[in-house]
């Protein structure tokens, strides 16, 4: 921290050092040529990556290096220039080097896409080697200029409504780029644009811009919060009319509602839960034999509602059941139960077909012909148009779903800024001298359990009906291990880590498809390398960051400022 | 009127190990009791079966003339019996608030919790000069304060503090002590496990001398200090 309360007006460039003289040219002139390179032809051929092949008329990929270009633009001008206001709160140089970084990486990725799904580099045209050379050249000239000092971000003041237009513009961008990665037909573009993703996100964190964000974020909690909301509602009215990314989207929320309530137990109480599917298998199956479908195996069939009541709560209450023994003991336990649980439950879903007991499941070939839901008239498998623009079925269930993810979010909010909250951060630490302190370390952690297995139960319902069919090889124990790697990629404990988690490892292999065979491989590979470059997660919630990093004592000061303002905020 | 804690023939055993045998002792209401003991005598596992972390094999614990040996821990702080336990056990990435606000997690009056953590800062003007410090960079006095304050939270009727001069300066123990009869003015009454036999006595209503899991002496704080077996067993005299 530094001891100036309000740092003057004016940065002190005078003091600054100046670095290589050529660099900033250099810079500059790498600029010009991606750009310029960019308005060229890239590719002989016209078929592949959406067409580069056209003169004067930018493609989508070509667009997205002129922005990655005009960004360095703005980083080379807050070094020397007339930005160099924003130079003195921005690490513009380490924004920089990862700039050149991501873009050189971006060209590169460009030319062996061509030449891939071409015959060869004799399809690239000049245009792409100029990119390529501007992105290099910006490269080049990062390294020549010189890291500077920094104010601490946490100052940075600025008017409330650019604060909130910073949001706006943010989510807006979100929802674009959204929008277009999922439009992307052919693996080449989406990677290509996931590097581009990456390279924002790289400049953002380098540049220190990300860390104003999160203050700016903790500072408009609920204008960030809705405005996100504001944004997925209205990403189906951008895929006009299509249902294709609109079925992607349905399963990265039912996925991402499922991650969040795991998160309940694992992220807040600190409990390994190995068998977590199975929750959300037992509300799927209550839904699916209590539908009316042809298969279904319950004669009893009441309101939707009910049924999501009774799906959660059979969910809830096989929690408790497999709770209240394992609870007690340690960790290690919990961990081996739940995961026998898991394959119990499958095992179980398997033999209860008529031959052994009594027929609930149809065995192994569940219960298919799930019709669709109708809640009050609305059917969920016809198309509806608003404003125009028509809704297919998967649209329908992602609204719902949508909705149970904001109250699946909103219990976890509630109960970790709550009494409870803290008493799982007291387990979390040292559950022996949370005991001493009248935190009733058992009902807190079985709380936890069954608040975690209702949400489950409850959006197995919706689900249910969403995938038209249930069957035991749904609910296998991978499922388990891919919601805990959202968690643990995200950021354990958060909202928005799990959330983003959740959407990486639902959607990649959905877009990635080709590389179906390697998918555990690479899970595998990015899980290693996040335990090794940031443990904490995408998004670390602070407290988190402070396990990780237990010597930061800033850290720690700043984690306990923002709780106290929060608890002021309340 | 009855004691405020009696212990009626404890028994406390760790599998096939008895480690407490047959205790009976209390503590009148106002009173600082001292127990003392060298290492292994028993003292820990006293105060973990009074606050309902171990359960006992045999015998009575009773807190204002309930029984509580088969109360859940939680409910235990509840009716206003808190411990400090050994080795202080503070939460060190915590902040000093958190652990504070720890210490009243069985109450449910937000606005008294906030009064008392202001009396907290006021026993203790380090708390509140760091509140916002995590607690693992105290120092071990600091740290005992912390455990103190944090006990103090649950604005207990009977205080148990297990051996707080560990590993203290004598100036730091001489500020514990000090606190430990500024509490008890405030009508705190207080169990205080020790093996400085010295200071513990020195301020006892009452004491017992624990030994291999049997109390073999009991009296006045004073008398005990002259006693020639606490002289010559715990106060390294001949
Ligand atoms: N968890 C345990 N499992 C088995 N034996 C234990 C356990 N805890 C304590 N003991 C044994 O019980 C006896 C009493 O231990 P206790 O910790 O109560 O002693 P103490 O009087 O507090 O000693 P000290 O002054 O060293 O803290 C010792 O013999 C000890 O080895
Ligand atoms: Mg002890």
């Amino acid at each position: 921290m530094t001891d100036v309360k309000t740092p003057p007006a004016e940065p002190e460039t005078a003091a600054e050092p100046q670095g290589k003289p050529l660099a900033w040219p250099l810079g500059l002139a790498g600029v010009v040529l991606v750009i310029a390179g960019s308005f060229l032809s890239w590719s002989y051929d016209g078929q592949i990556l959406g067409d580069l092949s056209i003169n004067f008329y930018p493609g989508g990929l070509q667009i997205l290096a002129i922005i990655l270009a005009l960004i360095a633009l703005v980083l080379l001008l807050a070094e020397k220039g007339p930005l160099t206001k924003l130079g003195a709160w921005l690490d513009v140089t380490a924004g920089l080097r990862a700039l050149g970084l991501t873009l050189t990486l971006y060209m590169l990725l460009v030319l062996v896409a061509i030449s891939a799904d071409s015959d060869g580099l004799i399809n690239v045209n000049p245009g792409g080697y100029i990119s390529f050379a501007g992105a290099a050249l910006i490269l080049v000239s990062a390294w020549l200029l010189p890291l500077r000092q920094l104010r601490d971000m946490s100052e940075a003041r600025l008017p409330a409504w650019f604060e909130i237009l910073s949001i706006a513009v943010l989510m807006a961008a979100v929802l674009f780029v959204a929008a277009y990665a999922l439009g992307l037909e052919d693996a080449w573009s989406f990677i290509l644009c996931l590097v581009f993703i990456a390279a924002v996100a790289a400049v953002l964190f380098r540049t220190g811009a990300l860390s104003w964000v999160g203050h700016v974020a903790q500072r408009n909690r609920k204008v960030l919060t809705l405005s996100a909301f504001l944004v997925a509602f209205l990403f189906p009215f951008t895929q006009g009319g299509s249902d294709a990314n609109m079925s992607i989207a349905t399963q990265v929320l039912v996925f991402a509602a499922t991650a969040m309530g795991l998160n309940i137990v694992v992220g807040l109480a600190g409990l390994l839960d190995l068998g977590y599917i199975a929750f959300l298998g037992s509300g799927a199956y209550v839904a699916a034999t209590m539908s009316t479908s042809a298969f279904a195996t319950i004669g009893w069939k009441p309101p939707f509602l009910v049924v999501m009541l009774i799906g959660a709560g059979v969910a809830a209450t096989l929690g408790l059941i497999i709770g209240t023994p394992t609870l007690r003991v340690s960790g290690d336990y919990l961990a081996i139960v739940t995961l026998g649980f898991g394959e119990i439950f499958r095992f179980s879903m398997f033999n209860l077909d008529g031959n052994n007991g009594p027929n609930l499941t149809n065995g192994p070939n569940g219960v298919p012909g799930i019709p669709d839901l109708e809640i009050g008239g609305f059917n969920f498998g016809d198309v509806h148009t608003v404003a125009g623009i028509e809704l297919g079925r998967f649209s329908n269930y992602y609204f719902l779903l949508l909705i149970l993810t904001a109250f699946v979010i909103l219990v976890f909010s509630r109960l970790n800024n709550s009494r409870i909250g803290r008493g799982w951060v007291a387990i979390r630490e040292d559950e022996k001298a949370a005991e001493a302190m009248g935190v009733s370390t058992f009902g807190l952690k079985l709380l936890a359990f069954a608040v975690g297995a209702f949400l489950a139960g409850l959006a197995g319902t919706i689900k249910a009906h969403q995938d038209g069919a249930v069957s035991p090889d749904q609910y296998i124990f991978l499922e388990s291990a891919f919601l805990l790697a959202a968690i643990v990629l995200g950021g354990m404990g958060t909202i928005a880590g799990v959330l983003l988690g959740a959407t990486i490892l639902k959607l990649l292999p959905e877009k990635l498809r080709f590389f179906s065979e390697y998918r555990l491989l690479l899970f595998g590979l990015l899980l290693v390398l996040m335990m090794r470059f940031r443990p904490e997660g995408l998004v670390a919630s602070r407290r988190r960051q402070l396990e990780f990093h237990e010597e930061d004592e800033a850290l720690a000061v700043e984690v306990e400022e923002e709780r106290l303002a929060v608890e002021e905020a309340k | 009127m009855s004691a405020m804690l009696e212990v009626r023939d404890l028994e406390v055993a760790y599998g096939k190990i008895v480690a407490v045998k047959k205790i009976s002792f209390s503590v009148e209401q106002g009173q600082v009791v001292s127990l003392i003991g060298t290492n292994g005598a028993g003292k820990t596992t006293t105060l973990r079966t009074i606050s309902g972390l171990l359960r006992p094999t045999s015998g009575e614990v009773l807190f204002q003339g309930e029984r509580i040996d088969q109360v859940a821990a939680h409910d235990i702080v509840a009716r206003g019996l808190a411990h400090s336990p050994e080795g202080r056990r503070i939460f060190p990435r915590l902040s000093v608030e958190e652990n504070l606000l720890l210490g009243a997690f069985a109450r449910k009056d937000p606005a008294g919790v906030r009064t008392d953590l202001d009396s907290a800062y006021d026993l203790f003007p380090i708390l509140g000069e760091r509140r916002k410090q995590p607690a693992g960079t105290f120092s071990g006095g600091e740290q005992q304060m912390l455990a103190m304050g944090r006990a103090m939270m649950s604005r207990p009727k009977l205080l148990m503090l297990d051996e707080p001069s560990m590993g203290l300066s004598p100036i730091m123990m001489k500020r514990i002590m000090s606190t430990v009869s500024e509490l008890q003015s405030q009508g705190t009454t207080i169990l205080l496990v020790e093996q400085n036999a010295q200071a513990a006595l020195k301020r006892a209503d009452f004491g017992y001398v624990l030994e291999v899991g049997k109390i073999v002496l009991s009296g006045t704080g004073r008398d005990l200090l002259v006693n020639d077996e606490v002289r010559k067993a715990y106060l390294g005299e001949d």
